[in-house]
């Protein structure tokens, strides 16, 4: 593994299990009446080099939000491995397979990955201050005016700093984005990934939240970014990264991706998107 | 007229009464909600023996009157060598049966709590235990601070019950006034006023913290 590798993907798939116990058989048996298994990972093979700006697309279910939330174990997986600064998240390694290991270690390996999500996710009792510094005080173990010492740089670095006292219900999508921003970037991660991180805002909303991660992607920050918005993509990534059901059909610098794409299915992504014509 | 006078000629008598009443329902709710916090847990929890003992414990409570639990703490128990005072098994009692009433509460609250805000705290780093305590409890209180409320009232108009073990509450105050004047109308009349008195600004409150907590949230 070169030294700048931030992130190692490696042959990984996952299945979803959804299972319905609805007959009083399937009760008595523990078997269940239907189980709907869905492979939404199938052999995914990812490498992301310190500093890179990874733009992840593709379309409706292909698998890139759950490839994101496996890298930092929201999600289990069933074969294959990955590597966050060279150590595996959330398994040991044991006899060639893996085993899950104890919840305090996988906790203190996510401190070093930032995720956004789609719906922000702010602590809704917590002013936007307050949700920088839960973490800082109730992970990293600072003092009170260590972690505001921390967060307030922060907050006003996404453009927040009027805004610290707001609670989540007093601020708009795009703030409350930024300060899902500020939160996990005062953690000081080695990478931070984001899931749609404007999908759930109004479009007069967007444009805000784009240009704070252009400002990170900029300071050098390695990020993994899943997103539609095209034109963004294309601006600020260094490498683009198509998936289509499963897997990575397609990735390659946003010169090549977006004027000369060699995968049909990335053809089709594109000119559904009016990047090239249909 | 003479109604009346009577009745407000009771209440200063009842009044002495008020700090039993006072002590019955802080002493049981303290003890409830700690208990119903850990039952709420036990309900909740990855362990089948907890959760048995939980849900067990819930069923009993449930599936008795407080009443019969009152007597059963102050009478029963002596049998096998525990005798407890009357205030001390009057808080118990209030306290064991409210316990099951507010793990339910406790429960759905925490339950209510949406998965987004567990992801958030894992995703920074928390483990499970403090994603628990941190995040997903403090925000379960908010909610169930209206219902939590309510059963405060409902517990301070029970304490009405432990008249039966001995306790000197307003109820039990008044019937021994009762059997000493005979005005029974005027005392008991005073005894119900009493009882609005404390109950309508609790209600008041719950309202408004009710309020409050929805504001935030
Ligand atoms: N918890 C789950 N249980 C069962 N199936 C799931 C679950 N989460 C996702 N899936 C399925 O997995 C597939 C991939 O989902 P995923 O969310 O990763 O797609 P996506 O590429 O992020 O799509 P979108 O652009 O709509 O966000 C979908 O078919 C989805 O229905
Ligand atoms: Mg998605």
């Amino acid at each position: 593994m070169a030294d700048d590798t931030i992130i190692e993907v490696r042959d990984v798939h996952k299945t979803f299990v959804s299972e319905t116990k609805r007959t009083l058989w399937s009760r008595l048996t523990g078997r269940p009446h239907v189980e709907k298994r869905v492979e939404v990972l199938k052999g995914v093979d990812l490498v992301v080099h310190r500093g890179e700006t990874i733009a992840i697309l593709g379309s409706s279910g292909s698998g890139k939000s759950t490839l994101l939330r496996c890298i930092n174990k929201l999600e289990t997986i069933e074969a294959g491995r990955i590597y966050v600064n060279g150590h595996l998240i959330g398994y040991e390694e044991r006899d060639g397979g893996l085993i899950a290991e104890k919840a305090s270690i996988t906790a203190q390996k996510r401190t070093d990955i930032g995720f956004v999500f789609q719906h922000f996710n702010l602590f809704l009792n917590k002013t936007a201050l307050g949700n920088v510094m839960a973490p800082l005080r109730d992970v990293k173990k600072l003092s009170a005016s260590e972690a505001r010492n921390i967060a307030v740089p922060n907050l006003e670095m996404v453009g927040l700093g009027d805004k610290m006292e707001n609670y989540p219900s007093k601020l708009s999508g795009g703030q409350k984005q930024r300060v899902a921003i500020a939160r996990a970037l005062a953690m000081e991660p080695s990478v931070m990934l984001f899931d749609e991180p404007t999908s759930a805002l109004d479009p007069e909303l967007v444009g805000e939240v784009l240009s704070v991660i252009k400002k990170i992607a900029q300071q050098g920050t390695t990020m993994v970014i899943v997103t539609h918005e095209m034109q963004f993509a294309r601006e600020i990534a260094d490498r683009i990264v198509v998936m289509d059901q499963g897997i990575i059909v397609e990735e390659g610098p946003p010169s090549q991706i977006f004027t000369a794409p060699q995968h049909p299915k990335t053809r089709a992504l594109l000119s559904r998107s009016g990047i090239l014509p249909a | 007229m003479d109604f009346i006078t009577n009745t407000l000629a009771v209440f200063p008598a009842l009044l002495f009464a008020v700090p039993v009443v006072v002590q019955l329902a802080l002493g049981a709710m303290a003890l409830a909600l700690v208990l119903g916090l850990l039952i709420a847990l036990a309900r909740i929890s990855n362990i089948k023996i907890l959760r048995g003992i939980a849900t067990f414990y819930l069923e009993v409570i449930r599936g008795t009157p407080l009443l019969v639990q009152l007597v059963y703490i102050f009478f029963v128990l002596p049998s096998i060598g525990v005798s407890i005072e009357p205030v001390p098994a009057g808080i118990l009692g209030l306290g064991l049966n409210y316990a099951a009433y507010l793990s339910e509460v406790f429960r759905s609250a925490i339950l209510s709590v949406e998965h987004g805000q567990t992801e958030a705290a894992l995703s920074l780093g928390y483990t499970p235990t403090k994603t628990l305590w941190k995040v997903v409890i403090p925000q379960s209180f908010v909610v169930s601070m209206g219902p939590i409320g309510n059963y405060f009232i409902a517990m301070v108009k029970d304490t009405a019950l432990t008249s039966v073990i001995a306790v000197t509450e307003i109820l039990k105050t008044a019937n021994i006034l009762n059997s000493q004047t005979f005005q029974t109308t005027a005392i008991y009349t005073a005894a119900a006023i009493l009882y609005l008195i404390i109950s309508l600004p609790l209600s008041r409150i719950v309202v408004v913290l009710e309020r409050k907590a929805r504001a935030n949230g």
